[in-house]
């Protein structure tokens, strides 16, 4: 086959063994083993090449990341290893990594001049299989089918190990079904761990010989209803068997969603790492835990709701930056929800506050939920200027680790509002970014349209381009699409008792997720959608969007956002003591608390809190970008807030409050600096 | 027969003066060894297309360095990485120890040096071209004269 392709990003596809289809014919094995090289050298590229083929190996050269990418997504299963260069010009070699490993679960091999201590290091923690110094050698190549051999190996151990890892976890006492009945949770699930480990290795032993297992290829839209079902469970509670209950896919085995599950865990466990240290930086001390998962949050939802499209990446970025591990993160995603309760239902604020802080830390895993999904570069550019707004405070960070890759990471931190309104201390309020994400990422069309609708853009954006991408849209959609229900569902923030009910529902408008994720404490969103009507969605993106989705959703974003200000206003008092909690971070994660704990404003003044800076930093986008997407901003509030009095309230808060925003202490400075 | 052999033993010494002068490295010989009778040419083959395609680069460096006193070390650190794995991956030794000097001039901020270092970069790898060149015309002339020899 000659793929030829006008870029050159594919030279060639030599088909040495044709006839290997598996990639792996155990009698011949590992001889036709399908191998993808990809490295901007041609010269580099040519070597390898004639290598593999003497090592009678089924070679294709890409010279471009993003074409290599697009042939494996086209090609799920016509891998079995990757081989990719770290420096190269279109993406970096290690985002690459990271979408090949979440999206295709393939060994992937860095290769680089580069024979530094960190850049190894940088393979090891993306995940690489292996890391091997130019000049490559023959030798070195020889041997890269044990890659392939052990990851398969390791795929069986580890959905069996995970899910009785996570059942033990779960459920120390409770049995699981058959499944994992012989792991005895109860008591020594590990002891039970051991002995399925020996009895996969029995199996493992029977079936590496000719590694027959067939490979499931993690679609975008596979992985955003395994994303979805995780939110929906609660990272912490999500099991590979519920999952896959909740998933509904035919032909996917628990195995499957166990090594998936895993490879999210660490994707995400990685992300919040980078994010972490980019909210703390901004959070207070003791709003750090509220402040940084609700910054996050609330960045994210407003810089998704601004952007409409929150870039996966971006998206992934604030959810590892709320999610991150620690709760605080998840504290984002609950401001946003908890506004929208607030506003919506009379959720305690107790609940929110105590909610949230649980849902963050919960839900720490949803912000990225649907952040790795396919993301094109371009369309996480797009995102990022959108997300980026929100974003960019939890970006910030993230960007750091994997500028390249991410170009929403990185454009977050351009653009973060200079509200402070950021987490990311680089913010850098940069309104007139989220005008370009708008105007480039499709999906925010969608948003300026007003309500692209969450349908339409959920639906534009489900596609196969990025998770983050639908979120975004979804994040500015749902409010608008929503009046009525506030979907927030992908918090995953199960772990809250009562908010988790609420967010856990929120399916929030699925495409949301994707951009929204950042906040990974969207137990505000559980609250909202229940009471306005849980949207089961797949989610799996915890996006702080979510929120906003509702209160966008209530207001038809074509540009009546007609919140009143006065509503907005009074929250943002309300919280303010919170508020100032979460400043730093998210406008969005703290509002939902400040909310819950100021209870004299009642779950409005929460929500327009966490909302003021969701609202903020969304608004800011808006404002600049789009105006009419700006009401669908506002939508992040409540529904029942009546989408156009949220809208005009974020409107105005574009205006005036970016200053007072960093403060979030919404002593109704967002709210007040509304011109009514 | 006797020219074959004479043609044959100059390139033997050809090619062991050039390792020996510290111009060729393990690497060449990798490449030599992928050589087969699907690709005679193999080696030659990369060669010619390390050149040029390092021909690009190079002349990116050149105009970047042409900005004096504001070099923009970073983007030279990086155009100059791309080019050492290219020269190391066909086993150019000298001109790759070259590279990773003015590597150091880079991050040393050192402008007298990037530009020294580049210009003996220039001349080994304009150096290492021409050897190479009649190193592969030899070995075409002693591959033809063999296949003559075997065909008679």
């Amino acid at each position: 086959m000659n793929l030829t392709n006008g870029k050159g990003s594919i030279s060639t596809v030599t088909t040495t063994t044709v006839s290997m289809k598996s990639g792996e014919g155990s009698d011949q094995f590992p001889a036709g083993l399908r191998v993808l090289v990809v490295d901007d050298d041609p010269t580099c590229l040519k070597i390898l090449e004639k290598m593999l083929r003497s090592c009678y190996y089924e070679v294709t050269q890409c010279n471009r990341a993003e074409a290599a990418l697009s042939l494996l997504r086209e090609n799920k299963n016509g891998f079995d290893i990757v081989i990719s260069d770290v420096h190269m010009p279109d993406m970096d070699g290690f985002k690459l990594l990271e979408h090949i490993g979440l999206e295709m679960d393939l060994p992937v091999i860095m290769m680089s001049a580069d024979d530094g201590k960190n850049v190894v290091m940088k393979g090891v923690t993306h995940g690489a299989c292996d890391y091997l110094i130019k000049p490559v050698r023959m030798e070195a190549l020889k041997n890269i089918w044990q890659h392939v051999v052990r990851k398969k190996k390791n795929d069986w151990k580890d959905s069996e190990q995970s899910g009785s890892a996570d059942e033990g976890d779960r459920h120390p006492k409770a049995s699981d079904d058959a499944d994992y009945s012989s792991s005895a949770n109860e008591s020594n699930w590990r002891s039970s761990r051991k002995r399925r480990d020996d009895e996969e290795d029995g199996d493992d032993r029977d079936d590496s010989s000719t590694l027959k297992k067939p490979r499931v290829v993690w679609s975008v839209e596979l992985h955003q209803q395994f994303v979805a079902a995780v939110d929906q469970l609660g990272i912490d509670k999500a099991v590979p068997k519920k999952i896959l209950e909740l998933m509904n896919v035919p032909g996917l085995t628990r195995e499957n969603v166990a090594s998936h599950l895993q490879k999210y865990r660490l994707y995400l466990r990685r992300l919040s790492g980078v994010s972490q240290h980019q909210n703390n930086s901004f959070l207070s001390p003791q709003e750090a835990s509220f402040g940084t998962i609700s910054s996050m949050n609330g960045l994210d939802l407003q810089t998704l709701a601004a952007a409409g499209q929150l870039p996966a990446q971006s998206l992934a970025t604030l959810q590892a930056a709320g999610l991150g591990r620690s709760a605080v993160k998840s504290g984002l995603a609950m401001p946003l929800m908890d506004q929208r309760n607030l506003f919506s239902f009379e959720n305690p604020r107790l609940r929110f506050g105590e909610g949230q802080q649980q849902l963050l830390s919960n839900n720490k895993t949803n912000l990225l939920h649907g952040v790795p999904t396919n993301m094109e570069p371009k369309q996480l550019a797009n995102l990022h200027q959108s997300a980026a707004q929100s974003l960019g405070n939890l970006n910030m960070r993230v960007p750091g680790s994997s500028t390249q890759g991410n170009p929403l990471l990185m454009q977050m931190p351009q653009q973060s509002q200079p509200r402070g309104q950021m987490l990311s201390e680089n913010i850098s309020p940069r309104i007139p970014r989220l005008p370009n994400l708008l105007g480039q990422s499709t999906v925010s069309n969608g948003i300026s349209d007003g309500l692209l609708g969450r349908n339409g853009i959920a639906s534009s954006s489900r596609g196969p381009s990025f998770n983050s991408v639908q979120q975004s849209s979804m994040f500015f959609n749902s409010p608008m699409n929503q009046s009525t229900e506030m979907s927030v569902t992908n918090f995953p923030l199960g772990s809250t008792p009562g908010i988790s009910s609420i967010t856990t529902k929120g399916t929030f408008q699925p495409e949301v997720n994707s951009g929204i994720k950042g906040s990974a404490g969207f137990p505000s969103y559980d609250i909202f959608n229940e009471l306005n009507h849980q949207k089961p969605r797949d989610w799996g993106m915890t996006n702080p969007g979510l929120t906003y989705d509702s209160s966008q959703h209530a207001n038809p974003l074509h540009g009546n956002i007609d919140v009143s200000p006065s509503v907005l206003v009074h929250q943002g008092y309300s919280s303010t003591p919170q508020n100032g909690h979460n400043r730093d971070n998210s406008l969005i994660g703290k509002s939902p608390f400040s909310l819950g704990e100021s209870s004299e404003q009642g779950h409005f003044q929460n929500g327009v809190q966490n909302f003021n800076p969701l609202v903020e930093n969304s608004t800011r986008v808006i404002k600049s970008e789009i105006v009419p997407d700006a009401s669908s901003q506002t939508s992040l509030f409540p529904d029942h807030y009546g989408q156009e009095d949220l809208m005009s309230v974020l409107l105005k808060q574009q205006e005036g409050i970016v200053q007072g925003e960093n403060e979030f202490d919404f002593d109704g400075y967002s709210l007040d600096n509304i011109p009514v | 027969m006797e020219k074959n052999n004479h043609s044959h033993r100059q390139l033997v010494i050809m090619k062991q003066s050039l390792f020996d002068q510290g111009l060729l490295d393990e690497q060449f010989i990798q490449l030599e060894e992928l050589q087969d009778e699907a690709n005679p040419n193999f080696v030659e083959e990369i060669v010619t297309l390390y050149y040029r395609d390092s021909l690009r680069l190079i002349s990116s460096i050149e105009q970047a360095l042409k900005e004096r006193n504001m070099l923009d070390f970073n983007k030279l650190d990086t155009l100059m990485h791309q080019f050492t794995g290219s020269s190391s991956s066909i086993g150019a030794k000298k001109v790759k120890a070259e590279c990773n000097l003015f590597r150091e001039y880079c991050s040393a901020v050192n402008i007298e040096g990037c530009m020294k270092s580049f210009h003996q970069l220039k001349k080994e790898y304009a150096s290492l071209k021409k050897k190479l060149e009649a190193y592969f015309q030899l070995a075409r002339q002693v591959g033809l004269s063999e296949a003559e020899c075997h065909s008679k």
